[in-house]
């Protein structure tokens, strides 16, 4: 295999592993908040309704855990195994953050050990409810290091280059990359989002499979309010991240938005083909881009004619960025009238198409998260190190890549079917209804 | 002391640390394959799920540490070791997968009590020690090549290597001897006097092979490695005083006696015999390409690193604390009077 080849196929597997991680990332960052706020409100409430969602949450949500860190044993040693001129260079200069994300998950994992195993053996809730704690702080803080690790990739400072040779290195700086802020926000609040959307798709399915328990109207009403908050709070992140991309990488905004000539007044472009440099079929939004490039129609977008023809990333990341903002725009709208209309009363929310929507919105925001990776990564071609290297020189001089890539292939489709498999069977066996009535003749029938 | 030794000193006691609980997990998968096996079922499987299942995401995580670790300290042995390693760790990562599913599948999940998997829950067990272990063979040197400036396995060699196969050999006895007497500890604890009595003879089973294929690889190492050799012969006292830690081990096992002074003294013998093999290795990370003075980080990564480390312990010491006095050290549970899971 030549070299270029050993470089798409590392590249593949990356994507492949990355893809697949990337879910059960998601629900391990997300669902601690969730049930978290649940058995808050349980215990604020004095509601057996919320503790057991929490409970119930917690239970599903170890499964997924526990596939994610494989996939994340897998993803952190692959680095490594593919990528290895890349992570010797990377070492030097953002091991930092990569060593101080171990031990968040460390924290998480022994907390998330305690917790799951200590249900009921505290004589006061609240105990038990504070073993939490450190699982959400541990899921988040893991999330955001890692985050900033790939911020290095997109915005690498903190180093100089002299002779070939890595010199002032600063740690701290490196971490603090002008990529963080943003990046960081958008992957916490698109995992709370996407956590919240499938938790509420579960109560929707629950309630249109003919359950018409409170248990589920209650887990349904919640978590679209928590969809809501984190959808509008993900829209606001996202018109920063479109600043980020105009001031520190044009090059990737101008590729997603087919924007070939540098100018003011810039328009949007949504969907379309391109013919040439010419878009067709597009639905076109006047200044647009520039408002979202600099927040005024006037602001100067730099278009792909002020970059090298072998810097430019592939121009299909364009539909990759509309389909993350448009699933985006529609779950933050969907949930928005869904909170509105169960407040209102409104009779639209019970019927039986929009409870299949919020069905759809679970898988759709998760999707949405596949897109925005796919995009951010695709989007930073031809640089695995923006501008210092690039991505063929990144990889392994290994011919064994492709073995690999059946291999895994083969292991997460295994694991993606016994998770769906255990899981729908898990909660099959023991339906709420049951497990409700349980808990109450052990209590003695002391309240209703 | 120099940023590299507190640097690699740093990575080997935590490699060592996952030798340990990796081991007590690895062997005691296999164990509970093997009474399943033999209809021996149920004796073991309650004492797995009540220590392994809380545990084993922090097991792992002291592998994970490892690996980001001397990435962090020794950037270079990304080039070498992550080029040559494809093959054999991603098997390894796949085995990994097949355990960690285990859990999440089996025992967290919908209860799974099919055969098979609990075969293939146990055989990975053995098959990932036989998994890892070659790498400290390879970093005796003689089983690489550079070709063009890039890194290769030699695989051939590599198989055909008594020392490769003497240090497979010992990685597995020693999973299963570490496990067994860790069990039989926890199930004496346990107050099961059945899985007792059949750990304990499981741990006298697998102490002789251990100790024979330790000393074997020695003797391997004169032929294989001389200078690594002569350097071990330094540390002479060292593995002298493992061997009576050895000794006294079977001792306390054969008397039914003080199993948990037992375990403590386990963790000794290989923990002198651990750090005396690793200071004999110095200052090599690959005979005879990579030193750790020449693959080092630089000097504000590694004050970093450090300092993220001590913080980290700060932080963890107590967490692990608390995890091993709800799980390990507590009674009630041990015993199993009552279930908390959720």
């Amino acid at each position: 295999m030549g070299f270029e080849d050993t470089a798409l196929m590392s590249r593949i597997l990356t994507l492949m592993t990355l893809s697949f991680h990337i879910i059960y990332a998601t629900i391990g960052v997300g669902i601690p908040l969730m049930i978290m706020i649940a058995q808050w409100v349980g215990i604020r409430k004095n509601d057996e309704h919320y503790i057991l969602l929490a409970r119930r949450w917690a239970r599903g949500f170890v499964i997924t855990v526990a596939v994610g860190v494989v996939t994340g044993t897998a993803i952190g040693l692959q680095l490594s195994l593919l990528w290895p001129n890349f992570m010797q260079m990377a070492g030097n200069v953002i091991a930092l953050p990569l060593f101080m994300e171990v031990f968040a998950f460390f924290f998480e994992a022994i907390f998330l050990g305690i917790y799951l195993y200590t249900w009921d053996r505290f004589e006061d809730q609240r105990k038990h409810f504070l073993l939490l704690v450190p699982v959400a702080l541990g899921a988040a803080a893991s999330s955001i290091f890692i985050t900033i690790v790939n911020s290095f990739m997109n915005a690498p400072q903190g180093f100089d280059v002299l002779n070939g040779e890595l010199v002032n290195v600063s740690p701290l700086l490196a971490m603090f990359s002008p990529a963080v802020p943003t990046k960081v926000a958008h992957v916490l609040s698109t995992a709370f989002m996407t956590s919240a959307f499938i938790l509420a798709s579960i109560a929707a399915f629950r309630l249109l499979r003919g359950s018409n328990h409170i248990y589920h109207k209650k887990a349904l009403f919640l978590t679209m309010k928590l969809a809501l908050i984190f959808s509008v709070a993900t829209a606001i992140i996202g018109d920063f991240s479109g600043k980020y991309l105009a001031e520190y990488q044009p090059e990737k905004l101008a590729a997603a938005e087919w924007h070939f000539e540098t100018g003011p007044e810039a328009e949007l472009v949504l969907f379309g083909v391109l013919d040439g440099e010419e878009p067709k079929y597009a639905i076109r939004v006047p200044y647009a881009l520039s408002i979202l490039a600099h927040g005024v129609p006037s602001g100067e977008v730099i278009g792909l004619n002020d970059f090298p023809e072998d810097e430019i990333p592939p121009l299909w990341i364009h539909y990759l960025f509309d389909t993350m903002v448009t699933l985006g725009m529609w779950l933050a709208f969907f949930s928005f009238v869904f909170v509105v209309g169960s407040w209102r009363g409104w009779s639209l929310v019970k019927q039986k198409w929009f409870r299949w929507l919020t069905v759809l919105s679970g898988p759709l925001a998760m999707i949405a998260i596949e897109a925005g990776w796919w995009f951010t990564e695709v989007g930073r071609q031809p640089w695995i190190l923006r501008g210092y290297m690039k991505t063929s020189e990144g990889a392994t001089a290994s011919g064994q890549v492709d073995l690999m890539i059946v291999l895994f292939a083969g292991l997460y489709v295994i694991l993606g079917i016994g998770t769906v498999v255990v899981l729908s069977r898990m909660y099959k066996r023991n339906p709420v209804e049951k497990e409700l009535a349980q808990r109450e003749s052990s209590k003695g029938g002391e309240e209703s | 002391m120099t940023l590299e030794i507190i640097g690699i000193s740093v990575l080997w006691l935590f490699l060592f640390l996952y030798v340990i609980v990796a081991s007590i997990d690895f062997g005691a998968g296999f164990f509970n394959a093997y009474s399943a096996f033999s209809d021996k079922q149920h004796i073991l499987t309650g004492i797995i799920q009540r220590y392994l299942s809380p545990v084993w995401e922090v097991t792992n995580v002291f592998f994970v540490f490892f690996f980001v670790g001397i990435i962090g300290f020794f950037p270079q042995t990304a080039f070498y070791y992550g080029t040559t390693l494809l093959v054999p760790a991603s098997l390894a990562l796949i085995l990994l997968a097949v355990r960690g599913s285990y859990y999440a599948f089996a025992t967290y999940g919908a209860k799974i009590d099919h055969r098979g998997y609990i075969y293939m829950y146990g055989l990975s067990g053995l098959l990932l020690p036989a998994a890892l272990s070659p790498v400290l063979a390879i970093s005796e040197g003689g089983f690489m090549r550079l070709e063009g400036g890039q890194p290769s396995l030699d695989y051939w060699a590599l198989f055909t290597s008594p020392l490769m196969w003497s240090i497979v050999v010992l990685s597995l006895a020693a999973v299963l001897y570490i496990s067994a007497v860790f069990l039989t500890w926890y199930a004496h604890k346990a107050g099961d006097v059945k899985a007792t009595q059949l750990v304990r003879k499981y741990a006298l089973v697998w102490a002789g092979p251990t100790i024979i294929t330790a000393t074997g690889i020695i003797f391997e190492l004169r032929g294989h490695n001389p200078e690594h050799y002569a350097s071990l012969l330094d540390l002479w006292w060292m593995f002298a005083l493992s061997f009576l830690l050895f000794l006294g081990t079977v001792f306390l096992i054969w008397k039914k006696r003080n199993y948990g002074l037992a375990f403590i003294l386990l963790v000794g013998q290989f923990f002198t015999a651990f750090f005396a093999y690793g200071a004999s290795h110095y200052p090599y990370l690959l005979y005879p390409h990579l030193t750790i003075y020449d693959s080092f980080t630089n000097e504000s990564m590694a004050i970093a690193l450090i300092i993220a480390f001590i913080a980290g312990l700060g932080l963890l010491l107590p967490s692990l604390y608390l995890l091993f006095r709800l799980f390990l050290f507590d009674k009630d549970y041990v015993k199993g009077k009552s279930d908390y899971h959720a």
